[in-house]
């Protein structure tokens, strides 16, 4: 990547103090209307000191030869916040019980101001996301970048992927048209075959041992509160760890110490 | 890693690191590149491909297929691919189980300091393999279809009745195929060789009696057809007169 070019020193770094009785900083209504902003943040950092966090954050450094396949995991994201985004508005007109959960999607489709167009990102969405979660999970295998010290960060990916898999098993059904209501009657007893917790998996996922009434708002409360709130907050946590450990450097990329090191070393050895 | 590998990696990463870029705006620039064209994706696909609704659900029609989304295929796939009945639990949900349990566990099992992917021969294969099968078994499941066609010849038992016979057979036959039973059973030529076990001579395996009672009260994974019989006891008469005559 080219790098970006540094401004110009000023010619004059210096500048030469203020005369005595001179007032400091910005002067008349204009000047303080521009500091405006400045004076914002600074009241807030004052009170939270979020600055270093940030700071930290953005400005740690990202090793030699990070590529493009450093994106799918950011990229990963993106297609949550999408989903997320989108989902709110569908939220907003879905109806979640077995009579009028249908006729709300069609509602949504036919009716809404590019309601079709919002439901088909959110439907697609899903596959996307669901695409590039597993690209993710494939680069950070194929690169080793869950060996030491990032075990724990695999930990928390693999349990983001479940969750994302639950996401769209627990959507599927909530157009609630044939082919999702069918799909998930037979998604809902494979669980049941499940060894110890699957009847009990089964009958939660219900909400009793048919389906029932209930079974589609138990469905709705997972799927637009249950799991995207642990995944919200374990992406958090993942994205923590990740600014913490720093991303690795492609497994390739040799490390050379920079020059003055190595003749240092030369010196000291016998 | 032993302790000498992780000081080591330490070291080489922290010098790595303290040659390469900040994250601002360097990574941030790639990464906003990348959301622009997931973006634009996804955009693509609802223009392109839309949300259409099938049919509304109807827990008494026999008009569906149980098919999960895209992503679920190989999953379902492994219920087709292991057959024995016996092995069937294994197949729902220990293989999966295993599987998830050997993902999370990975990086306490392969411990080695090795990071390049072509000296790291084990990892590498298992992984070009689980890919490989991963996205066999989704096409498999892609190439499936939706299975709503059964063509079974009128048995001689059945034609030697009189056409009454034969019409409750054919009227049987259609409200099987359109209750998708093909999408997990055989039936002579038509249908997928499992999970389920093959109809094909269920009749002579199994008297009416006993195959009414596994349709209203199947094993999982198979639906319970007890709201059909219900709702439509002619219809559901004749799913159970057709399987019956399956001899
Ligand atoms: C909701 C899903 C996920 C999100 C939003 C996410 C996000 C991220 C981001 C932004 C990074 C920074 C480096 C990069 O982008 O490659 C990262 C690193 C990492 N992720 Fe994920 N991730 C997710 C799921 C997963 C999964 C399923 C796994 C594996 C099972 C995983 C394992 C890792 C590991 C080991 C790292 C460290 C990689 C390195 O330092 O090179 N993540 N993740």
């Amino acid at each position: 990547m080219a790098k970006i070019k540094l401004p110009a020193t000023p010619s004059n770094p210096l500048s030469s103090p203020k005369r005595p009785g001179k007032k400091y900083g910005p002067s008349g209504v204009m000047g303080h209307a521009g500091e405006a902003g400045v004076t914002a943040v600074d009241w807030i950092d004052e009170r939270t000191s979020l600055s270093g966090g940030l700071r930290w954050a953005m400005f740690r450094k990202v090793p030699k030869g990070t590529n493009w396949f450093y994106t799918l995991g950011s990229a990963t994201m993106f297609a949550f916040l999408s989903q997320a985004v989108t989902g709110v508005f569908l939220a907003m007109y879905y109806d979640p019980s077995a009579t009028r959960a249908y006729e709300s999607i069609q509602y949504i489709n036919n009716d809404v101001f590019l309601g079709e167009f919002v439901h088909g990102m959110h439907r697609w969405g899903s596959s996307v996301m669901v695409i590039l979660i597993f690209l993710h999970m494939g680069r950070t295998f194929f690169f080793g970048a869950y060996k030491y010290p990032r075990e724990l960060n695999w930990v928390i990916g693999v349990a983001l992927l479940v969750m994302t898999m639950t996401m769209s098993f627990s959507g599927y059904l909530l157009p609630f048209d044939q082919r999702s209501y069918w799909a998930t009657i037979v998604g809902v007893n494979i669980n049941g075959t499940g060894p110890l917790v699957g009847p009990y998996l089964s009958e939660f996922l219900r909400a009793g041992p048919y389906f029932g009434a209930t079974t589609l708002s138990r469905f709705y409360a997972i799927h637009m509160l249950m799991v995207p709130g642990a995944i919200a907050a374990l992406m958090g946590f993942h994205l923590y760890l990740v600014a913490k450990l720093g991303t690795t450097a492609p497994p390739w990329i040799k490390a050379k110490p920079p020059e003055e090191l190595r003749e240092e070393k030369v010196t000291v050895d016998p | 890693m032993n302790k000498e590998q992780k000081e080591q990696y330490l070291r080489d990463y922290g010098t790595l690191k303290s040659q390469g870029k900040p994250f601002f705006p360097y990574a941030v620039a790639k990464d906003s590149a990348m959301a622009i064209v997931v973006m634009a994706v996804i955009i693509a696909m609802s223009i392109v491909l839309g949300a259409e609704l099938g049919p509304k659900a109807d827990p008494t029609s026999t008009t569906y297929t149980p098919r999960p989304e895209w992503y679920f295929f190989f999953l379902f796939e492994l219920l087709r691919v292991i057959k024995p009945p016996a092995l069937v639990p294994l197949a729902t949900i220990g293989v999966p189980t295993i599987c998830l349990i050997l993902l999370f566990l990975l990086p306490f099992y392969d411990r080695g300091p090795e990071r390049r992917p072509e000296r790291r021969p084990i990892a590498t294969t298992a992984g070009i393999f689980v890919v490989c099968a991963i996205g066999y078994l989704t096409y498999l499941g892609a190439a499936a279809g939706p299975p709503t066609q059964i063509d079974i010849p009128v048995p001689a038992n059945v034609s030697s009745q009189g056409p009454e016979a034969v019409a409750n057979f054919e009227a049987g036959s259609q409200v099987v195929a359109q209750s998708g039973c093909a999408a997990c059973h055989k039936f002579g030529e038509n249908g997928n060789s499992g999970p389920g076990p093959s109809l094909t001579k269920i009749g002579a395996r199994l008297p009416a009696q006993a195959i009414q009672r596994t349709l209203l009260n199947p094993s999982a994974p198979m639906p319970s057809f007890s709201a059909l019989s219900e709702e439509s006891p002619t219809q559901f008469a004749q799913m159970v007169g057709f399987l019956a005559a399956l001899k």
